[in-house]
Parts: structure tokens; C-alpha cells; sequence
């Protein structure tokens, strides 16, 4: 019989899935924050304080902060162009391949990806070879592990990512707001700012925030392109594992970031309840 | 005999190999309403876009209050169109909404208001100037997409199935304020529908698709009860049709031969040569013809049927064919009996293709 | 001035995707350089360097450990997502919508965060790093996506279907697996392909759980501390290559399907 009340069967259906995001997702995190308030084995909140008062940890999150805004609002600037080229320029028969186009390059390893762009920024890689052979350079510039080589990493990624959830934003837009528009007398340029940009705006800002934790999360890029002269928070995270094996404060710094991409929902979410009323 | 507001020529449109609209050449009368009636695939929707811009016409013209408008683009023509599903820019309120092509043809701000809040009112909605088109029910936001159109005084509406998204309760009254609207407004309005009663409410002029071409058109009540064409016979509902030739033209009266007998029709557009009688069900009446009356012979009731407003009554006649007739609920009528049929000339239509 | 819109898109994108594809080109160009170093000038073609990749064992090693996590690691996403997905589809209420919401939460959390959590349970537990662990991580992070994908496609076709089946006398476990599962295999097939895809080119939670034994993007990353080398290039370039084979495959397989069904 089927009915929709909760009984045996739907319990050992939904279980096993449920237990195992309990056991493995929401222990860990209660593990996590319980480290973080440990230090030497009993209550404390040396972590935390250690993180206010040490320059460099608070560095790290004010440079996380710099770069990934940068990042995202560099991405969402150069992707909104080229999805709209995608989504209202290129000929219906090619929406296809062009979209094939747009994701190939996601099968490539991210990590080897990252390493291109140290290849690509090396002081005697192609980007330092060819400025200097077209005489615009006498000497090579520093690239690599520098912040730049960090932005410009990050950069090439989400422009890719954007450029996808951008133009299936456009795609998903009734061409009958464009018709109503042009019957009203909108050219296509008053078009564009009066109905389009507005409609897909909370699609940019959706893009936008997924860009942000992911960069904000992310160690592989700063890693291999910053260098270490310039931590950022996943960095520092990582850090005391490997060397130090301090746990708890490696929780604590979890934490912090965990609670710095929370706000920034919150912050996106309140943005898109406004825009809705 | 006033200048037509708008006038088609010749206008022919195919999509690739697949023709849609054939030489189809019409009138509009200014603060008309016309309707385009049709099925789909009949072409109906692809001249309303043309009318309204959005499709160049691949051969043909379209004038539009003496001026040629066949390359116009939207923006630039006096049409307004009401889309199917209504188009409310979702992200503006209903005032800025209806204020919109106001502000597109750069008129300022306080008299945008003014004139978006007198056109809301012309359809009951100028409490609504506020809110926005998803705190609107479905008959609502109709009438929003409809002042939107309205405040930019077009020389045609064109209205794409504008009562389709609508319920059976909805969609009466909204025909009857549309109507209402029209009237008041005096713009000349271009309609499409598939519905035939929704077209027959509305309309002053009643035009017929089929296959791309215009098969029938005039006035609703001579359309239907005097089709000019086979498909307008029986796509407004059920329909007698019964064989017939035209044996003589004498000034505007046709001398008729059916299996039933020779009757005079005043038809001055008859011709002589084959010709099909068509009588709808609930002009076609029981007994003997007498003076005047057009006889469709005899037969034997097979079903009689209780419909709620009306009794359906299937008589198959000796020359077996099926006639179907709409009598009164309490007509004395059983199955069996023997009945003889006839129907008033005026609600006879004399089809010759 | 339309054309002069149209020349300055078409100028756009082209800068775009040559910025996108630059890097690649470089990938590739240098996984044939003869030389030591996969920098300028280009010294090839030369095979060299994929031969000492396909030689060294690490690397096969940790290619073939990559394969073993990532489909266990989705089938047993793939499986608790479609179990939970469809008892998830028969309970309405709040009750439904706090599981729902309990098994969708992972999705809102860093990749850094989950793994660090599991770190520390682990560390506290005494479990080991090893594969396992990150087989572990990464039905967390992949459970939520079968489940929301198989979630959505739990229509009330599904529920008549199921009846129509219990109805003629089927078992709990015979719906699932004879009327259920057959009609929604696009949708665990793409549960399956997506998950398999993201495990297979996850870095971080690999790298914390992970010591002696790792994945293949571990191994990618230990190589690339002691610095440039073409090795990488080369590795890079196959899996690649190979990514591209699989998904011409899967259309293949899939445009072949269509077409023999029409």
C-alpha cells in the first residue's frame, strides 16, 4: 500500500543516506568546532584568540577577502559580454558547439590547469618571451608567485564558469519580454538596459556568489601562482596541519572562514529577496 | 465610406519550402474589430505577426493608415500587440510596466503617470499602479498587458489568444470588457482565437482561416449561418449539408434542385452549377414545409438525447443521410418515429466553392 | 551599425577564447618537448615524457587508484542518493522537508571545510588517511548532487507506476529494482557520469586524507612542488585526451542509441 506517512519502509530507504550525512558531515562539523575551542586537551578559546591577535592570520583574511572580491568582480565583468555574445549572437545551429567549446576546457585537471599559468608567467615562460621578443620588455617581468599570478589563475577559471551559468540565464529568458520591448518602442540598446540586464541580474549575482566561496575555499591556485610571500586563509589553513599538527587551530580557522561564506550568503539571499518585491 | 485604417496586398509568407500564408488581401476598417479565426497551422498567428513587425512578409504589402509598413520594424509601427502569455516585465512595477512604451518615446515622467494611471483605470485596475505583475491573478495581468497596448494610442491592437490562459467563467466576462474597451477606446483591434464563440462575440468582422488562406469573412451572424465555404460550414460546429444544384440565376433570385424538391433562394451571388444547402442544427425544424419554407424531406428519428439546455435529435432520412437538429428539452420526440423537416430560407447558407 | 556590433562580439570572443585556451595550448605544445624544461623554445616533438609517465608506476598506480575511488565512491553515492530520493518522494510534511534539507546541506559547504571536518574526526576516531578516507569524503560531497538529481525526476509518474507494480503483487525490493530503477536510468547514468567526473579531478579532500597511497591529482601535485617539468605537461595532456574520449564515447553511445531507436 503505498501511503505517505513515515513508516518502516521510507525510513530504511532515506537511513543509510541520512546516517551517513550525519556520521560524515554534520559530526565532522561538530568535531571541527568542538577542536576549535580545544587547546592542550581542555575548553578554550586560545584559538580564536590567537588568530585576532597575530597580524599575518588576520593578514591572510583580509588578503582572501582582497583577491576574491577582485576575482569575482573581474570574472562577472569579462563573462557577462561573452555570454551574451553566446547566447544572442552565435547562430542557432552553433549554440551547440559553441557550448561544447565553452566547457572543454573543465576536462582538464584543475591542478594542471593552475600549473599552466605558472608555465604560461614563468620568468622564461611564453607570456616573458614573447613581450620581450616584441621588444616591449628588456628584461622579464616577475609573474609567478605573485598575487597577479593568483588573479589571473582564478581569473581563467571562472570566467569559464560564469560564461556557462550566465548565458543558460539568457537562454532561459522568454523572448517575449525582447518582442514586448521592441513593440513598445524600446531600441535594442534601451532593450538591453531596461528589460535584459535587469532579468538577468540575479542570475550574475547567483554566479557571483558561487564564485566567491569557491575561489574564497580554494588552495591550489594561491598555492602554486602566489607564492610565499602572500598567504591567504586556505593557505594558513593547510599550514597548520602539515608542519605544525595543530589541529584545533586549523579548526578555528575553519571556522572563521566558514562563518566569513555565511555571511555572504546571507548577504546574497537578502539581495535576492529585495530584488523579488 | 470611410479610408481603411489598415490594408493587406497580396501578402504571401513561407518558411523555407512550407508556404503559410497564400495572396491574402483584406481590409480594416478603422474601429473595427476583427477576429481571425482559425485552427492551428491555419496561418492566423503569422499574420498578426506581420501586422505587428515582427515577421517581414515574404511577398506582399501591408499599409497601415496610408503608409507602407510591409519592412516596419516594431518599434516604429502604430501597432501594439497583446502577447499569449502577456509579457509583464517582472522586475517593474504595474505602473512602470504600463508607462514603459511612454518612456521609450520619450514623454516625461508626470505625464507618463498621468496617462498610465487614466489607461489602468479604462480597465479597472488603477489600484493596482503599484504592485507588481506577480502579485496580479491571471485575468489581471490580462488587462495590465491590455493598458500597456492602450496607452500608446496605436492605430491597430493585435491581440494573440489573449482569453486562452484563461478559465470558462474568466474568459466570458473578460470578452464582454473587451468588447466594452474597444467601443470605448474606438481603436480598431485584430484578434486571434480558436475558440468560435469567443469569435462570434467579438467580432464586427469575422475572418476564417484555413491552410493559409482567408475562406470566409464578413459579419459573424451571415458567417455562421450562411458559410461561404465548406471548411466555415463545419469548423463553427455541426452543420447539415445537403446537395444541390443551381439550375437558374434570374436577376438575385437561384432557382435550387435538391433530392427534396426545387426552391427559389434569394441569393444574387448564385451561379448556376453544383451548390451545397447548409443548415444548422438549431434552425432546422420538425414538420412539413410549408409557404416559403425550404423542405429537407423525410425520416426516422434514431436517438433523441437530453443535452441540459437543449434535446439533440439525430433523424436519418430516407436518402440516408445523417441530419442533426437542436430541439427544446420538452419537445414531444421518440426514437422510431417518422418526421418530416424543413428550415426557414433566411437560415439556409448556399455553398458554391 | 549592426555589423560594427557584430565585428566587435565576434573580436570579443575570440580574445575570450584564446585567453581560455591559452593555457591548454601551452599544456599540450610542451608535453612534447624534448628538453628538460616545458619552457620556450619549444625543443620537439617528442614523446619522452609520456613514456616516463606511463612508466612510473606512481603514476599508473595513483591513475588506477583515481578509477577505484571514483566509481565506488559514486556507485555508493549513486545508490544512497536513488534510495533516498525515492523514500524522500513518499514523505510530505516537515519531517520530508527537514531530511531533504539534511541531505542537500553539504552542497552550501566548502570543499575545505568538509574535508577539514573529516580530518578531525578522523584524527579523533584514529581512522587512517588512506583511499578509504577519501572514498568517505567523497560520497559527501557527491551524495547531495545524485540526490537532488534523482530527487527531481521522482515524479508522480513514478509513484503511479510503483503502484501499478505492487498492484500486480511485486515486492518493496522488486519495484525498486525491476519497475523504478529501469525507467530513471538517464538520470542515474548522469548521477553516476557527474559524480565520477568530480571525484576523479578532486584535489583537496584527496590531499588531507591521503599519505602513502594517493589519487592521481595528489600525485600530479607532488610532482609539481619540485617545479616545472614536463612530466606534468604530459600527464595533464593525457587525462586531457582522455576526458575528451570518454565524453565523444558517451555522445557516440548516445546519438547511437537515438538513431537506432528511430
Amino acid at each position: 500500500m503505498t501511503d505517505f506517512r513515515i513508516n518502516w519502509r521510507t525510513l530504511l530507504l532515506v537511513g543509510p543516506a541520512a546516517t551517513f550525512t550525519v556520521l560524515f558531515f554534520l559530526v565532522p562539523l561538530a568535531a571541527m568546532a568542538a577542536a576549535s575551542f580545544t587547546a592542550a586537551g581542555a575548553f578554550s578559546l586560545d584559538n580564536y584568540r590567537h588568530f585576532l591577535t597575530q597580524p599575518s592570520y588576520v593578514q591572510a583574511l583580509v588578503n582572501s577577502l582582497e583577491v576574491t572580491l577582485v576575482v569575482t568582480g573581474i570574472s562577472v565583468v569579462v563573462a557577462y559580454p561573452l555570454a551574451w555574445v553566446l547566447a544572442e549572437r552565435v547562430p542557432e545551429r552553433w549554440q551547440r558547439a559553441a557550448l561544447m567549446l565553452t566547457i572543454l576546457p573543465f576536462w582538464t585537471s584543475y591542478v594542471v590547469r593552475s600549473y599552466s599559468w605558472l608555465l604560461l608567467l614563468a620568468e622564461r615562460g611564453v607570456v616573458n618571451r614573447a613581450l620581450m621578443a616584441t621588444g616591449l620588455l628588456d628584461q622579464p617581468l616577475q609573474l609567478a608567485n605573485t598575487r597577479t599570478a593568483t588573479v589571473i589563475g582564478f581569473v581563467h577559471f571562472f570566467i569559464m564558469l560564469l560564461t556557462l551559468t550566465i548565458y543558460a540565464n539568457f537562454r532561459q529568458l522568454s523572448p517575449s519580454y525582447r518582442k514586448a520591448a521592441a513593440d513598445l518602442g524600446a531600441s535594442g540598446f534601451q532593450t538591453f538596459v531596461h528589460v535584459v540586464l535587469p532579468l538577468t541580474l540575479p542570475g550574475i549575482m547567483v554566479g557571483a556568489f558561487l564564485a566567491f566561496v569557491l575561489a574564497i575555499g580554494d588552495y591550489v591556485t594561491p598555492q602554486l601562482l602566489g607564492g610565499s610571500n602572500e598567504l591567504l586563509m586556505p593557505q594558513l589553513i593547510i599550514q597548520q596541519i602539515g608542519r605544525r599538527a595543530d589541529l584545533p587551530l586549523a579548526a578555528a580557522l575553519s571556522l572563521i572562514l566558514m562563518v566569513v561564506i555565511s555571511i555572504a550568503y546571507l548577504a546574497c539571499a537578502r539581495w535576492l529577496k529585495l530584488e523579488r518585491t | 465610406m470611410s479610408a481603411p485604417v489598415v490594408s493587406i496586398r497580396n501578402l504571401s509568407h513561407a518558411f523555407g519550402q512550407l508556404t503559410v500564408l497564400h495572396e491574402l488581401s483584406l481590409d480594416i476598417k478603422p474601429g473595427e474589430y476583427v477576429v481571425l479565426l482559425g485552427p492551428s497551422g491555419s496561418g492566423k498567428t503569422t499574420l498578426l505577426s506581420i501586422l505587428g513587425g515582427f515577421l517581414e512578409p515574404s511577398a506582399g504589402r501591408v499599409l497601415i493608415d496610408g503608409r507602407d509598413c510591409t519592412r516596419m520594424p516594431p518599434a516604429k509601427r502604430p501597432t501594439t500587440t497583446v502577447f499569449q502569455d502577456y509579457a509583464l516585465f517582472p522586475h517593474m512595477s504595474v505602473g512602470a510596466n504600463v508607462a514603459f512604451g511612454l518612456r521609450m518615446n520619450g514623454i516625461a515622467k508626470a505625464e507618463r503617470v498621468d496617462l498610465a494611471r487614466g489607461t489602468l483605470a479604462l480597465v479597472g485596475l488603477e489600484q493596482a499602479f503599484d504592485k507588481k505583475p506577480h502579485q496580479l491573478s491571471g485575468g489581471q495581468r490580462q488587462r495590465v498587458a491590455l493598458a500597456r497596448a492602450l496607452v500608446m494610442k496605436p492605430k491597430l491592437l493585435l491581440l494573440d489568444e489573449p482569453l486562452g490562459a484563461l478559465d470558462l467563467g474568466l474568459r466570458r466576462q473578460m470578452q464582454d470588457e473587451l468588447k466594452a474597451i474597444q467601443k470605448r477606446v474606438g481603436t480598431a483591434f485584430v484578434h486571434v482565437t480558436h475558440d468560435q464563440e469567443e469569435a462570434m462575440a467579438l467580432a464586427d468582422l469575422l475572418l476564417v482561416m484555413q491552410d493559409g488562406r482567408i475562406v470566409d469573412q464578413g459579419d459573424p451572424e451571415r458567417v455562421y449561418t450562411q458559410p461561404s465555404s465548406r471548411f466555415s460550414a463545419t469548423f463553427m460546429g455541426e452543420n447539415t449539408l445537403v446537395d444541390a444544384e443551381v439550375v437558374e440565376v434570374a436577376g438575385s433570385t437561384a432557382t435550387v434542385r435538391t433530392a427534396f424538391g426545387t426552391l427559389k433562394l434569394d441569393r444574387p451571388q448564385a451561379r448556376p452549377g453544383k451548390a451545397v444547402l447548409t443548415v444548422r442544427p438549431e434552425n432546422m425544424r420538425l414538420g412539413t414545409a410549408h409557404s416559403g419554407k425550404v423542405s429537407f424531406g423525410d425520416g426516422t428519428v434514431a436517438e433523441s438525447v437530453f443535452q441540459g439546455s437543449y434535446r439533440k435529435a439525430v433523424v436519418r432520412t430516407d436518402s440516408r443521410q445523417e441530419i442533426v437538429l437542436k430541439l427544446a428539452v420538452d419537445q414531444p420526440i421518440s426514437k422510431g418515429e417518422r418526421v418530416a423537416l424543413h428550415a426557414d430560407p433566411r437560415h439556409v447558407g448556399l455553398l458554391q466553392e | 551599425m549592426k555589423r560594427l556590433l557584430d565585428l566587435a562580439a565576434g573580436l570579443y570572443a575570440l580574445v575570450a577564447y584564446g585567453f581560455i585556451y591559452l593555457p591548454i595550448a601551452v599544456l599540450v605544445l610542451f608535453s612534447f618537448q624534448a628538453s628538460r624544461f616545458p619552457l620556450p623554445p619549444f625543443t620537439g616533438p617528442s614523446l619522452r615524457w609520456y613514456g616516463e609517465v606511463l612508466g612510473d608506476s606512481k603514476f599508473t598506480g595513483a591513475m588506477l587508484n583515481s578509477v577505484v575511488v571514483g566509481f565506488v565512491s559514486s556507485a555508493a553515492a549513486v545508490l544512497l542518493g536513488f534510495l533516498a530520493a525515492y523514500g524522500c518522494a513518499r514523505m510530505k510534511g516537515r519531517f520530508g522537508s527537514a531530511v531533504r534539507a539534511l541531505l542537500i546541506a553539504p552542497l552550501s559547504v566548502s570543499y575545505l571545510i568538509i574535508g577539514m571536518g573529516l580530518v578531525v574526526l578522523f584524527n579523533w576516531t584514529g581512522i587512517p588517511k588512506s583511499l578509504l578516507a577519501v572514498g568517505i569524503g567523497h560520497v559527501v560531497i557527491n551524495l547531495p548532487l545524485c540526490f537532488a538529481i534523482l530527487y527531481s525526476q521522482m515524479s508522480d509518474n513514478i509513484i503511479r507506476l510503483e503502484q501499478a507494480a505492487r498492484d500486480l503483487g511485486a515486492r518493496e525490493w522488486q519495484v525498486l529494482a525491476l519497475v523504478v530503477a529501469p525507467v530513471l536510468w538517464p538520470a542515474l547514468l548522469a548521477s553516476f557520469v557527474l559524480s565520477l567526473t568530480l571525484s576523479w579531478d578532486e584535489f583537496l579532500i584527496a590531499f588531507l586524507l591521503t599519505r602513502f597511497e594517493t589519487t592521481l591529482p595528489v600525485e600530479i601535485w607532488t610532482l609539481l612542488r619540485s617545479g616545472l617539468n614536463p612530466k606534468a605537461n604530459a600527464i595533464g595532456s593525457l587525462v586531457f585526451g582522455i576526458s575528451i574520449l570518454m565524453v565523444v564515447l558517451a555522445e557516440l553511445a548516445i546519438f547511437g542509441k537515438g538513431r537506432k531507436k528511430s
